[in-house]
């Protein structure tokens, strides 16, 4: 009974067979041996390259002097028990950053979404907001928060150059990460709005179960690359006389001359930021196959 | 009194005339179909019916209430008004079973356990019980918007509006749909329907409404605007149908 007399592009339902449908004949199956070649030549050219490199720089004069001042192993295993504990510090401070931005962000991004004529004082907060924050330096906000307020000796208010450190990077990236769940929100097509409006469901709520969910999805790669920014960040908090890996590699650095302490620091920087940005490129990959199989419409 | 009626309704999208004047009276149990070229306020239409949209002018009664009557709560006409789209609008995050039980349980408070027994009831009187637990993304475009119909369904509205619910599937998925609709049909839904496929608007509808720039101009008893179209526009709207391999 099917009426819908064919379309002009009736191969569409060869391109679109979706599950559930009875299954077609199995296709040959994929060729097995596999052409090595061209893996073969790429792992020879990056050794032959980065291999050519290590010689020019090992045979260089000055080579064993930066070696010294920069690799020096018995300097560097002597301060890595403090630079690790300031590390530690920076994972803190990073991990409360990344709850608190959320957090606020999502208000923000909140106010600058709901729609009514009651809320565009809260509308135009966020806008004002983050043309603000975003325009200004994370290093000044640091500065002027963690010198500044504590100098002001308010009452009430914590004195920690730290506690107000972590307000400043917070509210400077604030401001990006709302641009950012703004865009996963704008993404999500507006019949998703439109269905769950005609369910009943209140702005808040159509927020909450539908959008924001679909938004989330959307924006997770960018989100990751704002934390991997925002942990080279708060190395900046070391300006403020905090005892983070940075600082306490230069407290080493002071008393000995030597720069090893700074590699150590930079390592366990990598450790932690280069698998993040696998992670991000991974889940960049996996969205791109998905919409190319064209899940939604 | 009619389910639903409309008076005079009129809609401007900017300074574009939209919907011009529409009156349209549907009883209880009565399938109403709405026929017109692509932009002549179809959507529109049941888009401000169950106040997806504002409209300028005239007036929607349920029941003899207007729909925008402070009686219906925030969200009471959602309730009584269900829609299905073109493009089926699952929530791809959301199971089937998630999709279904979304309104009930977070809009109208009914408990988890209440909520998945009537979906599954719903889903197995439809055939659709394997669907349960499945993601929109892993079901075909025909199953896809069986369950956007009974999704719509389960908060037991009176009246159902579709706006072209067989529009984005490939010919061979648009039987099933319809099936539904005839099943709805037979239960003595109330019912408007959108819709491109004027073979189905002939046998389930019965009356049909030609929209033409935001006007109702020719509405009456299938049989006869098929066969006998009184407005010349009509005949032509039929014509391209015709022609087209549609009817
Ligand atoms: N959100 C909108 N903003 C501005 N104009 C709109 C909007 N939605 C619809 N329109 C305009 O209103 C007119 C009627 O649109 P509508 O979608 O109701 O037509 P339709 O009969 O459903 O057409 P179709 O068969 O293509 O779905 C069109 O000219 C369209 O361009
Ligand atoms: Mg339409």
């Amino acid at each position: 009974m099917n009426r819908g007399a064919s379309s002009p592009d009736d191969d569409s339902t060869a391109r679109r067979a979706g599950s559930g449908e009875p299954v077609r004949q199995k296709p040959p199956a994929r060729r097995v041996e596999r052409n090595w070649t061209p893996t073969l030549i790429s792992i020879f050219s990056v050794v032959v390259v980065f291999g050519a490199a290590a010689w020019f720089i090992g045979r260089a004069e000055q080579w064993p002097r930066i070696r010294r001042q920069f690799f020096n192993w018995d300097a560097m295993v002597a301060s890595f028990p403090k630079v690790l504990d300031g590390f530690w510090l920076n994972l803190k401070v990073w991990g409360i950053c990344i709850v608190a931005i959320g957090v606020w962000a999502l208000v923000l991004t909140l106010f600058r979404v709901l729609k009514g004529p009651w809320l565009a004082p809260l509308r135009v907060f966020a806008i004002v907001y983050v043309d603000f924050f975003r325009g200004m330096p994370a290093l000044l906000l640091i500065v002027l928060f963690g010198f500044g307020i504590p100098a002001l000796r308010l009452p009430g208010l914590p004195s920690s150059a730290l506690f107000w450190g972590i307000v400043a990077i917070t509210l400077s990236y604030a401001a990006y990460a709302t641009e950012v769940y703004r865009s996963g929100i704008d993404a999500v097509h507006d019949g998703q709005r439109a269905a769950a409006k005609s369910l009943g469901l209140t702005q808040l709520q159509a927020m909450r179960y539908a959008i924001l969910p679909q938004a989330f999805r959307n924006v997770l790669p960018a989100l990751l690359n704002l934390a991997i920014a925002l942990q080279k960040d708060v190395a900046i908090l070391s300006i403020l006389g905090i005892r983070d890996a940075v600082r306490e590699a230069e407290i080493y650095k002071s008393q000995t001359f030597n720069y090893s302490s700074y590699m150590v620091a930079a390592i366990l920087f990598l450790v932690t930021t280069i698998p993040l940005a696998r992670l991000v490129d991974y889940l960049t990959r996996r969205d791109r196959r998905r919409r190319l199989q064209g899940g939604m419409i | 009194m009619p389910r639903i009626l409309v008076e005079q309704l009129t809609k401007y999208y900017g300074d574009k005339l939209v919907l011009d004047g529409i009156d349209l009276s549907i009883s209880a149990h009565e399938v109403v179909a709405l026929i017109g070229a692509s932009g002549s306020g179809k959507s529109t239409l049941l888009r401000c019916i169950n106040r997806l949209v504002d409209f300028d002018a005239g007036r929607i009664l349920l029941d003899g209430i207007p729909i925008d009557d402070e009686s219906f709560g925030a969200n009471g006409l959602y309730r009584r008004i269900g829609i299905v789209f073109q493009s089926f609008n699952l929530f791809p995050h959301l199971s089937v079973l998630q999709n279904i039980t979304l309104a009930p349980r977070k809009v109208h408070g009914v408990p988890r356990r209440e909520a998945n027994e009537a979906a599954r009831a719903l889903l197995a009187m439809f055939g659709m019980a394997d669907c349960v637990a499945q993601y929109p993304e892993q079901l075909s475009g025909g199953q896809q918007q069986r369950v956007a119909i009974i999704r719509s369904l389960a908060t037991n509205p009176d009246v159902l509006l579709l706006d072209e619910v067989t529009g984005a599937l490939d010919p061979e998925l648009i039987g099933e749909v319809l099936k539904i609709i005839r099943d709805l049909k037979d239960k003595g839904m109330t019912m408007v329907i959108v819709t491109h496929e004027m073979g189905f608007a002939r046998d389930v509808s019965d009356r049909v409404c030609f929209l033409e720039g935001g006007r109702i101009l020719e509405e009456s008893p299938p049989r006869e605007l098929f066969s006998r179209p009184r407005h010349p526009r009509t005949q032509k709207f039929l014509e391209r149908i015709i022609a087209a391999g549609r009817l």
